[in-house]
Order: structure tokens, then C-alpha cells, then sequence
């Protein structure tokens, strides 16, 4: 029930120069763990195959002429969620109105990881345009948790955590925009880790709600996440949100622990439907934090409650706007009509679906004239004080520690009703909307599901989030546990 | 807050989703339920706050003004459900 | 009822319009506003000037060219307006085939600039219309309808190459009162836009556009009267005839006891009349919010004040100085200064040493001429304003006479050449050689037996025949003064 060294990017890597294994093999190897699961899973949108098999012969080619030089990521499967467009391949975000669509340019992050010799194996599953905490909004199909197929992996980006849990890839690529990458990873047992808003680039990824979307990485280690973030991370002139500040190195103080470290628990995270396994499970973890030499304190963020409100105005009256471009006209779907507005009405209408639908609805009326003080400016004026609230804590603590989950997987169609599916991402919201780094950690076991740690850092403070997450892994062995899927991958 | 038909319509109409009779109840009733959850914000005194459009923080960023080369014409329509010669093609606005 | 009626009929009531101009002009920039397109779109091949990011493809993102955002600063400086210090862009979402985000980035409540101001004279009126603001934006794509005519296409063609083209709207206060001072007020408006070197304010191409909002009031109230929109005015003329057309219907309508809506018209020049615009209203809601995916913009001093003193002087400041110091009169002046390049050719042909005077009449006169018949101005033909320079030069030293210089002019004008080297070379000067002349002067007292005849007996008009022969024989070269004097001499008794 532990981990085999080529499920990880760092073993993958050390094998790949020590000449143990090459990139192909181990696209070979991760094929196969997809064939043999992801009926099951239905992690996989899309496969790449020809682009891999290109990929992976060029990285050994790289590996083997200048192994040194290579990057860590040279030769080492990923799969990339959906909403990040590569040239050519299939991206559809998760969605009926962009079937078929083949983007003519490559986002950001992903050429980052194509520059450092990624081995692209498969576009992952997905909630529809990001909007769900369940996977189960993919117009294509649900995807099941590798721990449980009977219940959800989380979302939005399910597919690319249910692609870690189950060991067909050693890390992928996923997007929060409210805890999509961080609730999964709690759900599925892997890490997940959402940057502070502007490290990584959004040019070429779908947005959801510009101004809380973010990529992060997925993979089973801190480690490992400390190394792809290092590659994707970092300005980007083609985004203009972007953040212009110098990269931290998140990889050389990863190792230097939390001894002396005031950490801060706060209150309001603790509170009513928080599942007893999970507040244990983040409790001990607490311990073990305290065990290694960090001072835990009680913190308070008294707007918490709010922040779920603000979300629900913010992001759908964003999506409402950026969703206006799918239209028929220069990509996906048309369905055809008498004239342009019946065209408009049923192609939209066919493409999208109903979370889609119910959130465009939402955030078109709360910018509608009459609506607009009431509900977006009073949620832009509540975001500043969310914002301010975590910069006055961090006064006083370096990071937070607090559940990424309420709850450990739950039933796939077990909330049906949205506002229920919603308080799923009540504890990963607020770090979206202050722009904070966040990152899950797998930290314990409730009947056979995984539970997960959420810490959190100031802005820019990645590499701290990183070096606290990695500090707990060291000292802890559930990342090291795999999903009865990923063994029988293996 | 309870949204009415002509509500739903109206919005429904600016966001151009045809939706059908059925849809629009029961979005009716959805809406109706996040927006009561929604009056929490009413809560949080934000009489002396400003509002936040950014996190970031940035002021003044753009690029020079130098031309680069555009895309193919056949990148530009590769998508396109539907095209004349090199023109995307609707149709009948009204 | 009668009574009422009868008065109506008596006396209809003098109206007065009250006319605001939105004016929208595409800046000269060389890249689109929001991506590294060319914005050189004019000749392109459909769809050929386009990226991710002006395709609104999913994914792409702007990013804001500096020059359009200084270009703007530029404008608003010569309006006379105030530049905020802080200013954003936000989204105004709405649907339409030639909008590929479903969403314009424009300026909502923060705008780049207000308060501005611009006085022109007319009628030998001062008049002064408010500037509300002066923002920044993105044009739309294109479309073609089958047969040109939207309400009865059947499909549209759509070209996104103009999509994201920096467009600048520059929102008039409703300070005009005629036809008159709206188009004068846009060719003053345009004329400032073109001498910054923002816009090339092409009315036909539509970089330079204009809408107009018109409403009547009886003269001398200030009540508010039903707002109408009008558009489709792609010249002046347009504007003119569309303003007149619109400002007589409202009253005729409202002096017949009717009323008026509030409604989008059209001007079509070939009914030569405003016409409803009577597309399917759906209620306008553009749901503007802040654009998440730009940060905003903070216009400190010190970069208003470089654009500031990068501004060339003004047309009318121009106009004034030229007056006081080569004493043109106002219209001259007005016609000098009407293009930056004619004003730049008057003052480079006077510091060539050409008289204020003889460089107007010329540069207004045979130059306007022949710029208009071979459709180039002079500074881009052979000639070029040096070239005038030196021959109007030669027209002064009197070397060459008025007749000479003309010929010259149209000869030279397209290819070009040096002046005095093809006076010299053709003898062209004037002749001044007394023993030549004199032998002319006999000539024309030889064959002109009744002239003299005349003359001598007391008919001063003759003289003129005789000196007339003398000139027609040097094709007007002659030296006058030296032809008059030895013919009086040959003639004297
Ligand atoms: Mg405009
Ligand atoms: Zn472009």
C-alpha cells in the first residue's frame, strides 16, 4: 500500500538518470495504468498519443545527450485538465459548446511544461467550464474516485486529481477558482496546490472568473509540487495580471521545516458541517505541526461566513461575461435558427449545461441595471474586507492550517441540490478571493477515504505554504498511501 | 428576494440562453434560494471599505505599441462552424 | 377647440435644436489596442489581421498598448479636458456577430478624461461646446450583408480584422444649436485629431465616425425635449443634411400636435431622410463591470506632463500666430492653418525667404490648383515646398514674371526640377537688354502704323497696343517699365 519510486516526478526523474527507465517506457507504463482504470475512472477526456510518443522519444533524446541540463519534469507523464488549451488537441473544457474545438496556440503554463520536455499523455476530465465541486458538470461523463468509484473525486478539477490518485500519472495540471484543484486533492488523497493569484498565467486558460482563477499542479509529494510549480510559475507579458515580482526558489527551503513557526488555526473554519473525521484528521495534523516545533494559534476571520456569498456574486457575474464568446459563430457548437438571436438562443441553450446555465443566470442578473450596487459592488466591497481580515492575521501568524474539506467524498448524486454543492468550497473560497496561496495535503483516513490539510500563506508566500505542507509529509505517511485503483494500475 | 417569470425572462433574454418553461421554473426556484443565502453579505459593514476588482495590486501594465505578425487566415476560421471564402458566415440578423 | 385650433394654424412655434455629438476615431497606433496585430486593416484580406486574443478565442487574454492609452491623453489634452489620475477599463457586455467576446473593453465610470471644452468661430460667432469625456476603447469587427441591406439579408459575412483596432469616443455636451455648428464642431474636432497625429479622420472609411442625439425646444426655453439618436452619417455633408432633415421633422411633427419618441434613426441618403432604426428592442443592459482581466491605470503628472509638452501647436493657436506675425487675415489664415502640413509648407516657404503674402496667394491659389487636379499635395511631389520656394524666389528677385512662375509651376509641380537652372537654360529671365528691346520697340512702331497714328493724336490707349506687341513678342518677358520708356522715347516728338 505504498509508493512505487515512479509515481512520483522526483523518482521518476532520478530513474530516468540513472538509466533505469526511459521517457517512453514510462509513457508506455502510464498508457497502460490508463487502459487498465480509467473505464472506471473516466479521468481522461482525451488521449495524445502521437504528440507523447514525440514527446517522450525527444525527451530521452534530450536525457541522454545532456542529462544534467534536463529539467526534473524532462520525460515524466502529465496529464493537463481540460480548460488549458494546447495547439491543436481537442479542448473542451468539459463542455458541449466547445466540442470539437482545436485552439491554435498553446496556454502559458502548459508551453512551460512542453519547454521543460513534458510528456503530454491526456487532456483531463472535468466540471463544465470549472463550475462544479463534484466532476459530475462534465457534459461527457461523471468521473468516479479511484478510492471509491461510487463516489465523487471533488471538482472542478477531478479528472486531474482522480489521474494522480490512480497513478496513471505522476502529476497533472488542474485550475481553482474556488478550490477546484484543493478540494479534489483533499478528496482523492493527493496534493494539491492552488499559487497565489498572478504567480502562474492564465493566457490560455479557459477562464471561469478571471479574477480568482489560478493553475496549480497536483502530484503526490510537496516535493513534487514544489518542482512543477517552479517550472510553470513566473511572468508572463501575455497576462496582464501577472505578477511581476521576482520568483521565490520554493525547492532550496523546502527541507527547513517549521520549527519556531506561529501557525494559525482559524475559528470560523471549524464550525458547523465539518465532519468529525475530518476535524480529527486535521487535528492530529495540528499536533504533528506542534510536534515538529511550530507554535499553533487560535486566529479569527470573522467575515468567513460571508465569503461564500461574495463568491457566488464574483465568480457568475464574471463567467456571465467571459461565457458571452460562445456564441456559434468562430468555434464549437451552432444550432442553426431562423435568424442570429434564435441562433444564439438554441445553440446556448443546447451547449450548455444547467450549472453553467444556473450560474450565467445568476451573475447576468446581479450586474443587471437595479442589481448591480445591491449584489456586485456590495460583493467587491465584502471582498476587500475578506482580504484585509487574512492581512491582518498574517501579522501575527506566518500561515494558516484549517480543513481544505468539509467532508471526505461524498455519493456521486448525492447533492442535487446546488446550494448544498456549493458549501463544499466553503473553506477554500476565501484564500481565492484574498489571491492567497493554498495547498492540501493529504492527512488522514475516514473509512477508507482520504481527508485533507489545508494551509495557507500570505501572497507570494508560496514557497512557506510548500515548506510547512512538505514539513508535515516528512513527518507523516499518508501521502504514501495509494487508492485500490492505483494498485491495480501498478 | 423572489425573482418572478418576467424576471427569469428578462435575464434569460440578456444572456441569451433559451431555456424552456420548465428550465426557467426551476431556476426560479434556485436562484431564489442562493440569493436568500446570498443576503448574508448584508451582514459584514462595508460602509467605509473600498471595492476590490484586482487582488494583484498592479497599476499600468501594457506593451509596447509593435506589431507582430497575425495568425493564418486558415487558424482564424479552423474553428468557424460555418464560412464564406474567408469570411465567417451567419444568419439573417433580424 | 376651434379657437386653439385656429391659433395653431396661425402661428407655428419657432423651435430650437439642442444637438450633442458622440464622435468615435480609431487611433494611428500601429498595433491593435489589446494584442500585436497590425491595426493597418484598411487592404487587408478578410480575416486576416487576427489572433486569439482580437478572435476572443477561450484562453486569451489583453494586454494594453501604451501608445493608445498616451494617444488618448494626447486628445484629451488638445479638448482642454481634465485627466483623471485613476482610471480602469470595464466590460460592457451586449451580442452581436461583429463583437467576438461578447463584451467591448470600454470605459464606464472612471474614464480616462473630462470636463473638456473646444471654441471655434463661426458666423463670426464664438461658439464653445463642452467636452463630457474623452475614453478609450476597442472597435468591432465588420459585417456584410447580402445586398447591403440588413433588414432583408439573408446571411451576413463577418471580418474581424478591425476588432480590437484602438478606438478612442469623444462625448459632446448638447452645446449645439444648428446643423451649422455640429458640422463645424466636427471639422474642428477632426481637424484637432489630425494635427495631434492620432487619427486620419477618413469619414468614408470610418475612421473618423459620428452619431449625433438631437431634440427641439421652442427658442428661448430650456426645457428638455425627446432625445432622438441618429447614425449612418459618413461625411459631413451627410452630418449636415441628416441634422437639418431631423431637426425639421421633430418640429413639424410637434407643431402638428404629435409626439415624439425616443428612437435610433438612420440617415439614408438615398431618401435623403432619418429613418427609424426599428430593430426588435430588447432593453439595452450592458451590465458594465470592472474588466478582472486589466489592472487599472494611473496617469501621474509626470507622464501628462511629457504628453503635454509633446503637444504641436493647435490649428486655432496656429491661425492666431500666424495673423499677428505675417499679417494674414483671418480667412487666409484659417485656410493655411487647415492642415498641419499646409501650415508647416506656408512656414517653411516664408523662412525660405518667400514673402508671408506671395506664399499665400500662391499656396492658395495655382498650388490648391494642382493639388486638387493630380490629388497630391505639394510636399509629396517632385517640386516639393522647396522647390516653390526657389521659384517664387525668382518671381520676387523679379528674374521671372507671374506668367513665367505659372508655367513653371504646372510644369514642374509632379517631377520636379531646379528653377533657376531651366530659367537659365531656357532664358526665361526677363529681358532687360535695352539694344534687344529696342529693336522690339521699332518692330512695333513699324507695324502698328495706326496705333501710333492714335497715340499721336491724343489717344493714350493705343500706347498700350504698342506695348503689348513688345511683350507679346518676349512671351511677356519683357522688362515693362524699360519697354514703356523707350517707346515714349521713339514716340516723342
Ligand atoms: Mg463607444
Ligand atoms: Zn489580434
Amino acid at each position: 500500500m505504498t509508493a512505487s519510486s515512479l509515481d512520483t516526478v522526483a523518482g521518476c526523474a532520478a530513474a530516468l538518470r540513472a538509466g533505469t527507465v526511459s521517457a517512453r517506457e514510462l509513457l508506455a507504463a502510464s498508457r497502460d495504468a490508463l487502459q487498465a482504470t480509467d473505464s472506471r475512472i473516466g479521468a481522461f477526456l482525451a488521449r495524445t498519443d502521437d504528440l507523447a510518443e514525440q514527446q517522450a522519444a525527444e525527451a530521452d533524446r534530450r536525457l541522454r545527450e545532456s542529462p544534467h541540463d534536463a529539467s526534473p519534469l524532462c520525460g515524466v507523464p502529465v496529464a493537463i485538465k481540460d480548460v488549458i488549451c494546447l495547439e491543436g488537441v481537442e479542448t473542451t473544457a468539459g463542455s458541449r459548446i466547445l466540442a470539437g474545438f482545436r485552439p491554435p496556440y498553446t496556454a502559458t503554463a502548459l508551453q512551460r511544461l512542453l519547454a521543460a520536455g513534458a510528456v503530454v499523455v491526456g487532456k483531463t476530465n472535468c466540471d463544465e467550464f470549472a463550475m462544479g465541486s463534484s466532476t459530475e458538470n462534465s457534459a461527457f461523463r461523471p468521473v468516479n474516485n479511484p478510492w471509491d468509484i461510487e463516489r465523487v473525486p471533488g471538482g472542478s478539477s477531478g479528472g486531474s486529481a482522480a489521474a494522480v490518485a490512480a497513478s496513471v500519472v505522476p502529476y497533472s495540471l488542474g485550475s481553482d477558482t474556488g478550490g477546484s484543484i484543493r478540494q479534489p486533492a483533499s478528496l482523492t488523497g493527493v496534493v494539491g496546490f492552488k499559487p497565489t493569484y498572478g504567480r502562474v498565467s492564465r493566457y490560455g486558460l479557459i477562464a471561469f472568473a478571471s479574477s480568482l482563477d489560478q493553475i496549480g499542479p497536483f502530484a503526490h509529494t510537496v516535493e513534487d509540487i514544489a518542482l512543477v510549480y517552479s517550472v510553470i510559475a513566473g511572468h508572463d507579458p501575455r497576462d496582464s495580471t501577472s505578477a511581476p515580482e521576482p520568483l521565490e526558489d520554493a525547492l532550496s527551503g523546502l527541507g527547513d521545516g517549521v520549527a519556531g513557526m506561529r501557525l494559525g488555526v482559524p475559528r470560523e473554519y471549524f464550525v458547523a458541517g465539518l465532519e468529525d473525521g475530518v476535524r480529527r484528521g486535521v487535528e492530529d495534523a495540528m499536533k504533528v505541526l506542534e510536534g515538529l516545533g511550530a507554535r499553533l494559534e487560535e486566529v479569527s476571520l470573522p467575515s468567513t461566513d460571508a465569503a461564500l456569498s461574495t463568491y457566488y456574486i464574483v465568480a457568475p457575474a464574471e463567467c456571465s461575461s467571459n461565457l458571452a464568446r460562445f456564441d456559434g459563430i468562430r468555434h464549437g457548437l451552432r444550432e442553426g435558427g431562423e435568424s442570429v438571436l434564435q441562433m444564439y438562443l438554441r445553440t446556448r441553450d443546447t451547449g450548455f449545461g444547467a450549472e453553467v446555465k444556473r450560474r450565467v443566470m445568476l451573475g447576468t442578473y446581479a450586474l443587471s441595471s437595479g442589481y448591480y450596487d445591491a449584489y456586485y459592488r456590495k460583493a467587491q466591497r465584502v471582498r476587500t474586507v475578506i482580504a484585509e481580515e487574512f492581512a491582518r492575521v498574517f501579522e501575527q501568524v506566518d500561515a494558516l492550517v484549517c480543513p481544505t474539506s468539509p467532508t471526505v467524498a461524498f455519493r456521486l448524486g448525492a447533492r442535487e441540490d446546488p446550494l448544498s454543492m456549493y458549501l463544499c468550497d466553503a473553506l477554500t473560497i476565501p484564500v481565492n478571493l484574498a489571491g492567497l496561496p493554498g495547498i492540501s495535503v493529504p492527512c488522514g483516513m475516514v473509512d477508507g477515504l482520504p481527508v485533507g490539510l489545508q494551509v495557507i500563506a500570505p501572497r507570494f508566500a508560496d514557497a512557506r505554504a510548500l515548506r510547512v505542507a512538505h514539513a508535515y509529509q516528512q513527518a507523516t505517511d499518508w501521502h504514501s498511501l495509494r487508492s485500490p485503483l492505483a494498485r491495480l494500475a501498478a | 428576494m423572489t425573482l418572478s417569470a418576467d424576471d427569469i425572462a428578462h435575464v434569460a433574454m440578456l444572456a441569451r440562453l433559451g431555456l424552456s418553461e420548465d428550465e426557467r421554473q426551476r431556476l426560479g426556484a434556485q436562484l431564489d434560494a442562493i440569493l436568500e443565502h446570498i443576503s448574508r453579505l448584508d451582514k459584514v459593514d462595508t460602509s467605509q471599505v473600498a471595492e476590490t476588482a484586482h487582488v494583484g495590486g498592479l497599476v499600468n501594465v501594457w506593451r509596447e505599441d509593435e506589431p507582430e505578425p497575425s495568425q493564418s487566415v486558415d487558424a482564424a476560421l479552423g474553428n468557424a462552424p460555418d464560412h464564406d471564402g474567408t469570411y465567417f458566415r451567419v444568419g439573417a440578423i433580424q | 377647440m376651434s379657437e386653439s385650433a385656429g391659433a395653431a394654424v396661425a402661428k407655428a412655434v419657432d423651435f430650437e435644436a439642442v444637438i450633442g455629438l458622440e464622435v468615435h476615431a480609431q487611433l494611428l497606433t500601429r498595433s491593435k489596442m489589446f494584442c500585436s496585430c497590425s491595426a493597418a486593416y484598411i487592404d487587408a484580406a478578410p480575416n486576416s489581421n487576427t489572433c486569439p486574443v482580437c478572435l476572443g478565442l477561450p484562453g486569451a487574454l489583453p494586454v494594453i498598448n501604451r501608445i493608445a492609452v498616451e494617444y488618448t491623453v494626447r486628445t484629451a489634452l488638445a479638448l482642454n479636458c481634465e485627466i483623471a489620475p485613476f482610471t480602469k477599463f470595464d466590460r460592457k457586455n451586449y451580442f452581436y456577430p461583429d463583437l467576438p467576446k461578447g463584451y467591448q473593453i470600454s470605459q464606464y465610470d472612471l474614464p480616462l478624461s473630462r470636463n473638456g471644452r473646444i471654441g471655434f468661430a463661426l458666423d463670426s460667432r464664438e461658439v464653445v461646446c463642452g467636452i463630457t469625456r474623452v475614453h478609450l476603447e476597442e472597435d468591432t469587427g465588420t459585417m456584410h450583408h447580402a445586398g447591403d441591406v440588413l433588414q432583408s439579408a439573408t446571411s451576413s459575412l463577418i471580418d474581424y480584422n478591425r476588432s480590437g483596432v484602438p478606438l478612442m469616443e469623444i462625448v459632446g455636451e448638447p452645446d449645439l444649436r444648428s446643423a451649422d455648428e455640429a458640422r463645424e464642431y466636427l471639422v474642428r474636432v477632426r481637424q484637432i485629431l489630425m494635427y495631434i497625429g492620432v487619427n486620419d479622420g477618413n469619414l468614408e472609411q470610418g475612421s473618423f465616425r459620428c452619431d449625433a442625439n438631437v431634440s427641439v425646444r421652442p427658442r428661448g426655453t430650456d426645457q428638455l425635449g425627446v432625445k432622438v439618436e441618429i447614425k449612418n452619417m459618413n461625411s459631413f455633408r451627410a452630418v449636415h443634411r441628416a441634422l437639418e432633415y431631423e431637426i425639421a421633422r421633430q418640429a413639424t411633427v410637434l407643431n402638428g400636435g404629435g409626439t415624439l419618441t425616443q428612437e435610433t434613426r438612420g440617415w439614408v441618403e438615398a431618401q435623403a431622410a432619418t429613418v427609424s432604426q426599428r430593430s426588435k428592442e430588447y432593453a439595452h443592459d450592458y451590465r458594465y463591470f470592472p474588466e478582472p482581466d486589466l489592472p487599472p491605470l494611473e496617469l501621474d503628472d509626470s507622464l501628462v506632463g511629457r504628453v503635454r509638452g509633446e503637444l504641436p501647436e493647435l490649428p486655432a493657436d496656429r491661425a492666431r500666430r500666424l495673423q499677428m506675425d505675417h499679417g494674414l487675415s483671418a480667412y487666409d489664415a484659417a485656410v493655411i492653418t487647415d492642415t498641419r502640413e499646409d501650415a508647416d509648407c506656408f512656414e517653411r516657404l516664408v523662412s525660405s525667404g518667400v514673402t508671408a503674402k506671395i506664399a499665400a496667394n500662391w499656396q492658395m491659389g495655382d498650388v490648391a490648383r494642382l493639388a486638387h487636379a493630380h490629388h497630391v499635395p505639394l510636399w509629396r511631389t517632385g517640386l516639393g515646398v522647396e522647390g516653390l520656394a526657389a521659384l517664387l524666389r525668382l518671381l520676387e528677385a523679379g528674374t521671372i514674371n507671374g506668367t513665367v512662375a505659372k508655367e513653371l509651376l504646372d510644369e514642374l509641380y509632379l517631377r520636379g526640377g531646379d528653377p533657376q537652372s531651366l530659367v537659365a537654360a531656357r532664358g526665361l529671365g526677363r529681358v532687360s537688354d535695352e539694344a534687344a528691346l529696342l529693336a522690339l520697340v521699332d518692330e512695333a512702331i513699324a507695324a502698328n502704323a495706326q496705333a501710333v497714328a492714335d497715340f499721336r493724336g491724343g489717344k493714350q490707349a493705343a500706347f498700350g497696343r504698342l506695348v503689348g506687341h513688345v511683350m507679346s513678342a518676349t512671351r511677356g518677358r519683357a522688362d515693362p517699365a524699360l519697354v514703356n520708356r523707350l517707346l515714349r522715347e521713339r514716340l516723342a516728338p
